[in-house]
């Protein structure tokens, strides 16, 4: 059952039990992105205060199954007093790190594959995952991408609301 | 992901089964084909419990349609060619199985093809309901209406403006009918499922219709889940309406049934427009032809609608009160053995008592959510759903964002229900005392 213990690794059983930054926070100051999974029901809430372009507090709310919800834990540990960009910059890379293993179930060729570990080359640096690397076994689980990347979605989301709004009232 | 892992064989205690499942499951090339797999150890054997989402088709199905394809394709009611004819009489011929299959009146009248029950009561939100609902009209559903019976109505209700209201359920998951009479005024049609997706409750709508009746409304029964496993007269049910699908009671997909009584049907406007569905066009109009083919435009799914009668014919071999015996039997068996064994760690929604259910059985185990449940019974082949199953505001009244659904059909056995008591043990132990 080695694909089992891939998917529902110590670390993300963890963050399910126990996750961290949860809670709500007063809007405004704060920002709040809902961002629901259709298919199973999942919802999350992220709440994000942003100071002098850094991620000053992050909590999240909602409820669904151990990927949705231990990603969001995991991603706000990890974006937590970060600079904006680099907010940014580790979405990309957590985004990158699920769909380039999504598009390798899909090929078939040697060549193909070669393609995507140039690009996991040059986008994502496990290193610079940390914790969130624990996540990168749901790739095999197609269905469950959608889990794992909703709270991410709703930071993007939430971030480029932030700063059109900044943009504007300038 | 392509290996599973196989559970260690489960004693199931030798039961007497109202159906002869062994037999049964030889009819079934699924089920061969994946207990072929196991003697090369590269699969367990399929345990499939989610038949309330689609059946698997038998051999009989697959032949009737394949024997349609390659002896006799065209089509129908056009060419005056032999082989035209014999298409046009087999595509008949399976919509008289089916009106008689549900004690329809008139068989070959009053029962109209569509692509499934959510276009059969889309047919009739779009036609009868844009015909009669006005401003201040009434559309009475219940809160445990699959969105196939509740979207059509708020669609249409957000052009016409009427009002849409709903019957409330117990905690044990009964229609709470008490305050009925109430609740009818004002109302036009009256939209029940039979049994319900999810909870499995069995709603006696004859008595409903009667009352509705009696205040002027028609009746919509949603028959999805409840034709395919209990006896179906749409006369002791007294409805007006009857919506159900092909593809979960052993037919095809891509093939479902709009019964109506003949009244009804004639006095309503056709639904969609082109061939097949005219008497005559001229450039500035057309005169709709007789029922039932004023409802099916264009070339039906001939090949699927023979495949439902071959279905029908399975069926009625077996026999639908064998069919409900054996899934009452099965669900009764389930329910015990799961309380037996989980005990306060695993809930089942709906009605307590297993007569008052059909097929499904929705879960809630130790807090475990549906997906990961599902996610984790998939690696011992344990097919389940998990989600809403298309009722979220049934979800919401239950207070769950989503449950895991099992359920049976005639190839299923009590060893099935050991395999599924015995993969849930399996993610009970991985989750732990996981959540809150």
């Amino acid at each position: 059952m080695s694909g089992l213990e891939d998917l529902y690794r110590e670390i993300i059983l963890d963050h399910y039990r126990n996750p961290r930054n949860r809670g709500e926070l007063d809007t405004p100051p704060a920002k709040r992105i809902e961002a629901f999974n259709p298919l199973c029901g999942d919802e999350v809430v992220v709440y994000l205060n942003v100071e002098d372009d850094k991620i000053a507090d992050i909590k999240i709310a909602g409820q669904g199954c151990s990927i949705s919800q231990s990603s969001a834990s995991l991603m706000s540990q990890a974006v937590k007093g970060k600079d904006i960009s680099a907010a940014r910059e580790l979405i990309r890379s957590f985004k990158a790190m699920m769909s380039i293993h999504e598009s390798k179930l899909e090929s078939t060729s040697s060549e193909e594959l070669d393609e995507d570990q140039q690009v996991e080359d040059v986008v994502v640096n496990p290193e610079a995952m940390g914790e969130l690397a624990a996540l990168q076994g749901v790739v095999k689980f197609p269905v469950r991408i959608k889990c794992a990347t909703l709270s991410w979605n709703a930071l993007a989301q939430g971030l480029d609301e932030i700063e059109e709004e900044a943009n504007s009232s300038k | 992901m392509t290996s599973k892992t196989k559970l260690d064989s489960i004693d199931s205690t030798l039961q007497k089964e109202p159906l002869d499942v062994s037999e049964i499951r030889k009819d079934f090339p699924l089920f061969e084909s994946r207990e072929g797999a196991i003697s090369e150890s590269t699969h367990p054997p399929i345990t499939y419990l989610d038949s309330a989402a689609s059946s698997q088709q038998p051999r009989q199905v697959l032949s009737a349609m394949e024997s349609y394809y390659e002896t006799t394709h065209a089509n129908v009611h056009r060419g005056v060619y032999a082989m035209a004819e014999e298409s046009t009489r087999r595509f008949e011929e399976a919509r008289s199985k089916v009106g008689r299959f549900i004690n329809a009146p008139l068989p070959e009248v009053e029962t109209v093809f569509t692509k499934n029950a959510t276009e059969s009561i889309n047919l009739v939100a779009q036609t009868w309901g844009r015909r009669n609902l006005k401003p201040g009209d009434v559309v009475l559903l219940t809160i445990m209406e699959h969105h196939a019976n509740m979207v059509p109505w708020l669609m249409l209700a957000a052009e016409i403006g009427f009002e849409l209201r709903y019957l409330e359920i117990t905690d044990d998951g009964e229609l709470v009918i008490d305050d009925l009479e109430k609740k009818l005024e004002g109302v036009r049609l009256v939209g029940i499922t039979l049994m319900s997706n999810v909870l499995g409750t069995i709603n006696d709508i004859s008595s409903i219709a009667s009352m509705a009746h009696r205040n002027g409304a028609v009746v919509l029964a949603d028959g999805a889940q409840y034709v395919p496993g209990m006896p179906t007269d749409v006369q002791a049910l007294n409805c007006d309406f009857l919506a159900f699908s092909g593809h979960k009671m052993l037919g095809p997909t891509g093939i479902g049934v709009l019964w109506a009584r003949k009244s009804l049907l004639e006095e309503m406007p056709p639904f969609l427009g082109g061939g097949e569905m005219i008497d005559d066009v001229r450039l500035d109009g057309f005169m709709p032809t007789a029922v039932p083919w004023k409802f099916e435009a264009g070339t039906p799914p001939i090949a699927e609608a023979i495949g439902l009668g071959a279905a029908i014919d399975y069926l009625e071999k077996i026999g639908m009160d064998k069919v409900r015996e054996h899934e009452l039997k099965l669900v009764s068996y389930a329910m015990n053995s799961l309380k037996e064994r989980f005990g306060d760690d695993l809930t089942i929604h709906g009605p307590a008592d297993p007569s008052r259910r059909g097929g499904v059985l929705s879960i809630a185990y130790k807090g475990i959510h549906p997906h990961d449940l599902a996610q984790v019974l998939d690696e011992y082949g344990v097919c389940i759903r998990a989600g809403h199953h298309c009722a979220k505001p049934l979800m919401r009244r239950l207070g769950v964002p989503a449950t895991a659904r099992a359920s049976v059909y005639i190839y299923n056995d009590h060893h099935d229900i050991d395999v599924l008591s015995e993969a849930l043990a399996k993610a009970g132990s991985l989750f732990g005392d996981a959540i809150t």
